[in-house]
């Protein structure tokens, strides 16, 4: 057993970011020449040039027509068939919706279990996740024999780690065709779509007010409404006060919903659980208002208030009326 | 359709968290429980498709004795039995370790469809139910909004990244891992509270499952995140506050 594949995930022809950060995490648990990336569908020629443009140590095409659309019974059947035949010693996926759907599966039939939404990696392959929606770091070690699963989290290793590498000549490729059947695949993937057209394009915003969990009800909104308003900024909201309706969808900030970096975001009740920072930590100023001093938000916030929004909001909404 | 609907117990979202001594786990004195919010939304999609199709929901719970208080909330709720996986060591299992557990009581049920979250708001590591497919060969699909049950199977809606959706169809039997806010949730009733009382709950041990335990990952140590940014945390009444942060804005980050 010896290497690390890299499982690179792909969107409309191209590789995802997301993809060269988990090559960059590769990067730390060995040299770029034990390193393989593993791009998989119906065509990827594409995909296997530009991997290897990166100066990987080799490229492996896992090409077969079944493989598109993406299903989780043709991904897995095709990367144990890869896995068995390379052998590796660790296999690092992004931790995208896709590697969630199928990584863990493909982990179980190796009798494996991934260590997944990695966000940090320290020698002797310990690995750092977060429990309890982001209040505590968890630091895991493979213990079994065979292959380590691991998934890396959006925006946790640098991407342009990888490009340091790019100049080297560019690494071989090779294909591999596992044996699929149509029979293996039992379910019928549709076409994706959206719900409706977007009216608020929160990624342009200048300003945004966000207002998570700590609203409590759905007739407290006029507040945070009322400092967006005094502010000239947009109103968001994390996941679960869309989930009540309370806010529609397309004002969710976070992984499943909108990427935004205005000059202020200012969190309002909002713990800070991974799914809506990766959504705005790239923010030029955070603030946040909370009532518990160890939520998540305070470490991505530049300011913050430890407090009760209920005073907090409808002082800040006077102060800024009153410098107007 | 008979469904089993996987159920965790986790602490309590406003539950303070304080790391154990030793360092592996976190300190569960006087702590507040919860039910998982994914697999309350799970619960409730079993409880819908349940009202129209007909059937039975089971809901099934893996952890210590507390647990019985999370399961007679889903029994309050409308699930019409339920089976409790008594063990003590479900926090140094990992992931392969739980699903094996949930499988193994699973599969004497030989269920239409079994529903969970699409993670724990504890561990998080969103993968019990993909595993106990595959431990079960069933086919599977994750973070499902909706169920719909067809001739076939079921057409579900699966959440795609960046507010895109897919239909997926699939033949019954089927593991699904539900996404939180596809449905609203409903509250336990006083009589469903009352009525409860009088459901089979059905009591069994980890090792009468034969689901062994032995982890290939293991949890070394948990502590507090380091800070990414240092937080200028602006102290006093929240009229200083504030007045203090809008000062800030405009004249040391000048975003206003």
């Amino acid at each position: 057993m010896s290497g690390i594949l890299v499982i690179l995930e792909e969107r409309g022809g191209r590789i995802r970011s997301s993809s060269w950060e988990a090559l960059a995490a590769a990067l730390k648990l060995g040299p770029a020449q034990d390193i393989t990336a593993v791009v998989i569908g119906a065509q990827t020629a594409a995909l296997a040039a530009e991997a290897a443009a990166k100066g990987v140590g080799k490229v492996v095409r896992v090409e077969h027509p079944l493989l598109a659309p993406y299903t989780a019974d043709g991904y897995c059947a095709a990367l144990e068939q890869l896995l068995q035949n390379q052998g590796p010693t660790q296999v690092v996926f992004p931790h995208t919706y896709q590697v969630r759907d199928y990584a863990p599966a493909l982990a179980a039939r190796m009798g494996q279990s991934l260590i997944g939404d990695v966000v940090a990696i320290e020698d002797g392959a310990v690995f750092t996740r977060q429990l309890m929606q982001g209040r505590l770091n968890a630091n895991y070690r493979h213990s079994g024999n065979g292959p380590c699963f691991v998934s890396t989290q959006a925006g946790a290793f640098r991407a342009d780690a990888v490009d340091a590498l790019a100049g080297a000549s560019p690494a071989t490729i090779t294909t591999f065709t596992p044996n699929l059947d149509a029979s293996q695949i039992r379910t019928e993937p549709g076409e994706p779509f959206r719900e409706a057209a977007q009216t608020v394009d929160l990624g342009s915003a200048q300003r945004i007010v966000s207002v998570g969990r700590g609203i409590k009800e759905e007739q407290n909104l006029g507040l945070v409404k009322d400092l967006a308003a005094a502010l000239g900024a947009e109103l968001a909201a994390s996941r679960p006060i869309c989930d009540n309706g309370w806010l529609p969808m397309e004002r969710q900030v976070g992984s499943s919903g909108q990427t935004v970096a205005p000059k202020l975001y200012l969190a309002v009740g909002i713990s800070g659980a991974i799914q809506h920072l990766v959504g705005m930590k790239g923010s030029q100023c955070i603030v946040a208002i909370n009532k518990d001093p160890d939520a998540p938000i305070f470490e991505v916030a530049d300011y913050g208030i430890v407090g009760d929004l209920f005073e907090v909001v409808p002082a800040l909404t006077e102060t800024v009326k009153a410098a107007k | 359709m008979k469904i089993v609907v996987a159920i965790k117990q986790v602490p309590d979202r406003d539950a303070p968290v304080r790391i154990a001594p030793g360092g592996k786990w976190i300190d569960e004195t006087d702590l507040q429980w919860a039910m998982n919010e994914p697999d309350a939304y799970a619960l409730e999609e079993a409880l819908q498709l349940k009202e129209k199709n007909g059937g039975e929901v089971v809901a099934l719970s893996a952890g210590p004795e507390r647990t019985g208080q999370t399961i007679r909330e889903a029994l309050a709720k409308g699930a019409d039995r339920a089976i409790q996986v008594v063990c003590d060591d479900l926090g140094t299992r990992d992931a392969l370790g739980v699903a094996k557990l949930l499988a193994a009581a699973i599969k004497p049920e030989n269920p239409d469809l079994v529903l969970t979250g699409l993670q724990s708001e504890d561990i998080g590591l969103g993968q019990t139910g993909v595993i106990a497919a595959e431990l079960l060969g069933l086919p599977h699909a994750t973070l499902i909004l909706h169920v719909e049950k067809t001739d076939a199977g079921v057409t579900v809606k699966r959440e795609l990244e960046e507010g895109w959706f897919q239909s997926i169809e699939m033949p019954l039997p089927a593991v699904l891992t539900m996404q939180s806010g596809g449905t609203k949730l409903r509250y336990a009733t006083l009589m469903g509270i009352k009525r409860a009382k009088t459901k089979e709950l059905k009591s069994v041990t980890a090792a009468e499952l034969g689901a062994d335990a032995a982890p290939v990952v293991v949890l070394e140590q948990i502590a507090l995140p380091k800070k990414q940014k240092s937080t200028q945390i602006l102290p006093g009444s929240p009229k200083e506050a504030a007045a203090a942060l809008i000062e800030k804005l405009k004249t040391e980050a000048r975003v206003l």
